[in-house]
């Protein structure tokens, strides 16, 4: 790629030398390091095994499989862009009330006679404009996302109860409704709603941006470092507002995805949401320092959060039980993510 | 000057010690008698740590044997050394902050009566240690947050006094000292010497080896290499054994002639620093700029960069002109930087020498498999010791850090290179090699426009030399008619004077 050839000829030094030995030291495989990638995986693995086999008739069926999928799209959908957010060290706490502001925006839009198509580009766009507002402050006004978000978190529900009147919005049944339904008799090959496979291919096109593209690796270079970033020429607010607008478009997808099993818009849906978004992401490996994370691992976090939530349910467990566990495996997460990071120093 | 033949208060013998495939100590010996300072040198990763590691108990050597006043020494932890007298005083003071001086002092010694601490026995052996090391003046119920860090790097050794250690380690006691401090920290460690202490002292600095020690020794690779009197050494000596290579060939200088002008700053202000600075900068130059440290050389090179905000005056690269610019316009247009801070914000730091490497150029869209092939390549290229470019850079040396933070102007293929000390706290190995590029890369017609700290370095490696006083930027002049003392002088802002500048500074030489 480069035409030069600058010092190939470099001497060995003696110096240099106690270095390599020293790093010849690392040499035997890295089993904290592999752990730590497929932790999220083994520990998902291990929430299914275990309720399969306390309630194989409940839990381990294809069509409860279907139903965490199903349950699992509107946080795993949002999470995606919280991935980005906490990859570039930021946070977001106002996902809950923007999926629950598109969720009205999409009703009202409906009930205009808007037609459906249009009515998700409005209610995503919806999203968008918060991102905007969010990555504004966050850039222009040097404000830490953690007080912008939490503000957003307010206003923007204050917002979505003032538009529907602080109360529900009923809407005209479209095809939108049918997102997350299991697929009919004609539609077995879809295997799972459609909405579920919005959620994977808007996974894989997240995933595949973070890997192989420009914007994707000055995320995790401004997640890890914001001052090298800058000094290799990082456009670091531009790239920052970008991806606070690109994960409230997702919220919008998500708002989009509540609203189909809602059927309606709802101001006051999805409270609490951050918090199960911004666990998903950490149980998927990813640092709230910044620079570190997955969108894989993201998937499998928002996997263990339904299937424990499921599973709890199928064991007819109290409500309590299954937040108390819920709570254990966030810990339990963050807990071997340090262990990681300590094995990695 | 000492007599060979007593039995030396310690002496190590043979000493081995590998970790995992690694050997950092291979059959060092090691002897330091009563009333003399040992002077401990070698570069980084010679086996200097791990070799005084062993002395205090931090770890077990795989063989050899230790004694101290001629009894078998094997401490099995760093409270059996400090027992048995044998102290370190580290370079990130040990000290608790919330707690008073008296109670740093007797920490883990307190004399009790039942279970009782004994207030004036408490006192007492404060008040001695402390007026031993020169602080008598010090309340002994001050925090000691409230200290100096010279107060508190004497409270610690005054702590090591109380314990009656017989031998002291000293670990780069000066790194964070002043220059007053340093005079009254030798005067300490005279007086130490005096009281029939044994004291080992390691130090990069070989005028402080100089001024304080009796003996030395050279490490290189986990083995001695060699050492002696300290006062019939030259220092020249000492770094031929540092680096297994004498000093001339630390600075290779190959023939170059200077091209067009590709970066000429003209009367350019920052925000505070630098005030109308002018220089021009050719192809195929090393231009160096000297100063002392907030002197505004970091500052010049920012506000070139686009880092830091311009007030006035016109930057122009190539054909390129205009003030404000943005770090990203900037390597755009072929110029690149080395920061100083090469922790926080040279390189980041858990991300992979691939990314790091490849950051100021990667295409919208790229292959990874690609990217870690040039990667390699350049990390090669510059003989940085990896073992895989995806894991974290901070786990490189700091040498093969700095490496990697200027094979990312190369790889950028930039004209202009901006170093900020460029070598900053890296090991002479490394040093020797970045020196190479640097002058392999004015030969190829790159301009290196670099800043330093380091006199002898600039010196060697420089065709031009500005220096820089408070924010003022001299005028370049090539490096034949300059000298380390008439550079001190401008950088302090001295006025000529004609009786000293005939005089020759004596060479500063520190590693």
């Amino acid at each position: 790629m480069s035409n030069m050839s600058v010092a190939p000829d470099v001497k060995e030094v003696p110096g240099a030398e106690v270095m390599s030995a020293r790093s010849v030291a690392r040499t035997r495989p890295d089993w904290r390091g592999v752990l730590g990638r497929l932790g999220p995986l083994l520990g998902l693995l291990a929430v299914v095994g275990l309720f399969s086999t306390l309630r194989p008739q409940t839990f381990a069926t294809l069509d409860n499989a279907q139903l965490i999928l199903l349950q699992t799209a509107v946080v795993g959908t949002a999470a995606l862009g919280m991935t980005m957010i906490i990859i570039s060290g930021g946070i977001d706490l106002s996902v809950g009330s923007v999926v629950a502001l598109c969720t009205v925006s999409i009703a009202l839009l409906l009930a205009k006679g808007v037609p459906a198509a249009l009515a998700v580009g409005g209610g995503i766009l919806t999203g968008a404009l918060c991102g905007l507002v969010t990555g504004v402050l966050i850039t222009r006004m040097k404000l830490s996302p953690f007080i912008v978000t939490l503000g957003m978190w307010g206003a923007v529900r204050g917002a979505a109860k003032g538009l529907a009147n602080e109360q529900t919005v009923q809407a005209p049944t479209t095809w939108l409704n049918s997102l997350l339904n299991t697929p009919g008799d004609g539609q077995k090959w879809m295997l799972v709603p459609a909405g579920v496979w919005l959620m994977v291919a808007l996974a894989l096109a997240v995933a595949v941006m973070l890997r192989y593209t420009r914007f994707g690796r000055h995320i995790f270079a401004i997640g890890s470092n914001e001052q090298t970033a800058r000094l290799c020429g990082v456009a670091v607010e531009p790239t920052k507002l970008a991806i606070y607008i690109l994960a409230a478009a997702f919220a919008g997808v998500a708002g989009l995805l509540q609203f189909s099993y809602l059927t309606l818009g709802d101001p006051t849906t999805a409270t609490g949401m951050e918090l199960d978004v911004i666990a998903a992401v950490v149980i998927g490996g990813a640092s709230l320092s910044g620079g570190q994370g997955s969108i894989f691992g993201t998937l499998v976090g928002a996997l263990i959060m339904t299937s424990v939530a499921n599973g709890c349910t199928k064991m007819e467990f109290p409500n309590w039980v299954q937040e108390i566990v819920t709570g254990g495996i966030i810990i339990t997460a963050v807990a071997l993510d340090r262990w990681r990071s300590k094995a990695q120093a | 000057m000492q007599d060979t033949t007593r039995i030396p208060l310690l002496q190590m013998t043979g000493i081995h010690k590998q970790f995992g495939a690694t050997r950092a100590l291979s059959g060092v010996d090691l002897r330091v008698h009563e009333g003399e300072v040992l002077a401990l040198v070698g570069e980084n990763g010679a086996g200097k740590s791990t070799l005084m590691k062993v002395l205090s108990g931090a770890h077990a050597p795989d063989e050899g044997q230790m004694s101290l006043a001629g009894k078998p020494y094997a401490p099995k932890n760093p409270l059996e050394a400090r027992r048995a007298g044998v102290a370190m005083i580290y370079q990130e003071l040990s000290l608790a902050p919330h707690l008073s001086v008296l109670e740093n002092i007797l920490l883990g010694i307190e004399p009790t009566r039942a279970g009782w601490l004994q207030g004036r026995q408490m006192q007492q052996t404060a008040t001695d240690a402390m007026s031993q090391v020169g602080l008598a003046h010090v309340p002994l119920h001050l925090p000691v947050s409230q200290l100096s860090v010279a107060e508190r790097q004497l409270t610690e050794i005054a702590r090591a006094v109380a314990l009656g250690s017989r031998v002291l380690v000293f670990d780069e006691p000066t790194s964070s000292l002043a220059q007053g401090d340093v005079a009254r920290l030798f005067a300490l460690v005279n007086r130490l010497k005096a009281q029939g202490r044994a004291v080992i002292y390691i130090s990069h600095f070989l005028e402080e080896v100089k001024e304080v020690s009796n003996r030395f020794m050279v490490l290189r690779d986990g083995q001695s290499v060699g050492g002696g009197e300290t006062a019939s050494a030259q220092p020249a000596e000492i770094i031929a054994l540092m680096v297994g290579r004498s000093v001339e060939e630390l600075y290779p200088r190959s023939a170059r002639t200077p091209g067009e002008v590709v970066l000429k700053i003209e009367n350019v202000t920052g925000a505070e620093k630098p005030l109308a600075a002018s220089l021009q900068l050719r192809r195929g130059e090393i231009l160096g700029i000297a100063g002392l440290v907030g002197a505004g050389r970091t500052e010049l090179l920012r506000t070139v960069f686009g880092l830091d905000a311009v007030k006035s005056g016109s930057v122009k690269v190539g054909t390129f002109s205009s003030a404000r610019e943005t770090p990203a316009r900037r390597w755009a247009q072929g110029v690149g930087m080395v920061s100083e801070d090469r922790k926080s914000e040279g390189l980041a730091l858990n991300l992979g020498l691939n990314e790091n490497l490849t950051l100021t150029r990667l295409p919208p869209f790229f292959s990874p498999v690609r990217r870690d092939q040039d990667a390699r390549q350049w990390a090669q290229r510059l003989s940085v010791r990896f073992q895989d470019v995806r894991r974290p850079i901070g786990d490189l040396s700091g040498g093969n850090q700095q490496k990697v933070a200027i094979a990312r102007l190369l790889y950028h293929d930039a004209d202009v290179l901006l170093l900020d000390e460029p070598t900053r706290g890296i090991d002479v190995g490394s040093k020797a090699q970045i020196y190479r590029v640097i002058d392999e890369l004015a030969g190829r017609g790159k301009a290196v426009l670099m800043v330093s700290s380091y006199l002898p370095e600039l010196l060697g490696v420089c065709d031009r030399i500005a220096v820089m006083c408070r924010g003022v930027l001299g005028a370049a002049r090539p490096v034949a008619e300059v000298n380390e003392h008439s550079i001190m002088l401008e950088a302090t802002g001295t006025e000529t004077d004609a009786e000293v500048s005939t005089v020759t500074a004596p060479a500063m030489q520190s590693i």
